[in-house]
């Protein structure tokens, strides 16, 4: 599944989907950044409710598919243009962290 | 050995929007020469921790990277405050990161672990008070 049929199948919002080919594969929920950085696998979808810049450099080095953003956080317009900058996607949901993980377990 | 690429960061202190970015440029690097996948991601790993811990803690810092044929070499090198415990910090949960720090997401005291973790060797020189000299070897 690609990042854009992900974004379609579970009605998330497209924050920034520089890079909507991405394969997704699984998910890892988290807000540690190292604990991020050291488990979450690539083309996983990374659901966070941490939203300031550091997000762009963790997506971009752990490989993930997109940043999930749950809870409905935004971001900042600047993080915005870094993560179209890095070719970072950016979804987002009204959903609490635990119900989008629910949603989505065993279908990606 | 045969030929050696060098590469030699700033990096920033107390600089949270742009921390990170010697490592994703590492990381650019080495996706260019070809590396494997689960190698660039644990040199980029092991580089992350170590340029974040150089904001957080020391004001920032010099990393200096070297391509070799079997392996890269990461030595991060700053003039913070050094590591009074070494052996305590090595432990996993255990940070002395500011709570300002904490609310980015950063000080889960996992940061050294990380690096010890993803790195094939890794030595730690600190003095208290003239800074820290950080050396990881990650096989290719």
């Amino acid at each position: 599944m690609t990042v854009e049929s992900f974004q379609n199948r579970f009605g998330l919002r497209a924050v920034c989907m520089p890079s909507p080919d991405k394969r997704v594969s699984g998910a890892y929920v988290g807000d540690l950044l190292s604990w991020v950085m050291g488990r979450a696998e690539a083309e996983n979808v990374w659901i966070t409710i941490m939203s300031n810049a550091n997000i762009i450099a963790v997506a971009t080095l752990a490989d993930v598919s997109c940043v999930l953003l749950a809870e409905g956080v935004s971001l900042d317009a600047d993080t915005v243009a870094l993560a179209a900058e890095k070719g970072v996607n950016i979804l987002s949901t009204e959903l609490p962290a635990y119900e989008i993980a629910g949603r989505i377990y065993g279908n990606v | 050995m045969s030929e050696r690429l060098n590469f030699r960061f700033e990096v920033a202190g107390d600089d949270f929007t742009s921390a990170g970015q010697a490592s994703v440029q590492v990381k650019k690097i080495l996706r260019q020469l070809g590396m494997e996948t689960d190698f660039i991601k644990r040199v980029s790993i092991a580089m992350y921790e170590g340029e974040i811990n150089m904001v957080i803690h020391a004001g920032g810092g010099v990393a200096e990277v070297n391509v070799c044929e079997d392996h890269v070499e990461i030595i991060l090198e700053d003039h913070g405050p050094g590591i009074a415990d070494i052996e305590k910090a090595m432990q996993a949960g255990y940070s002395t990161a500011p709570d300002s720090v904490r609310s980015l997401g950063f000080g889960a005291g996992m940061g050294l672990p990380n690096m010890k973790k993803n790195s094939d060797s890794m030595d730690i020189s600190s003095v208290v008070g003239e800074g820290t000299r950080i050396v990881m070897r990650v096989n290719i």
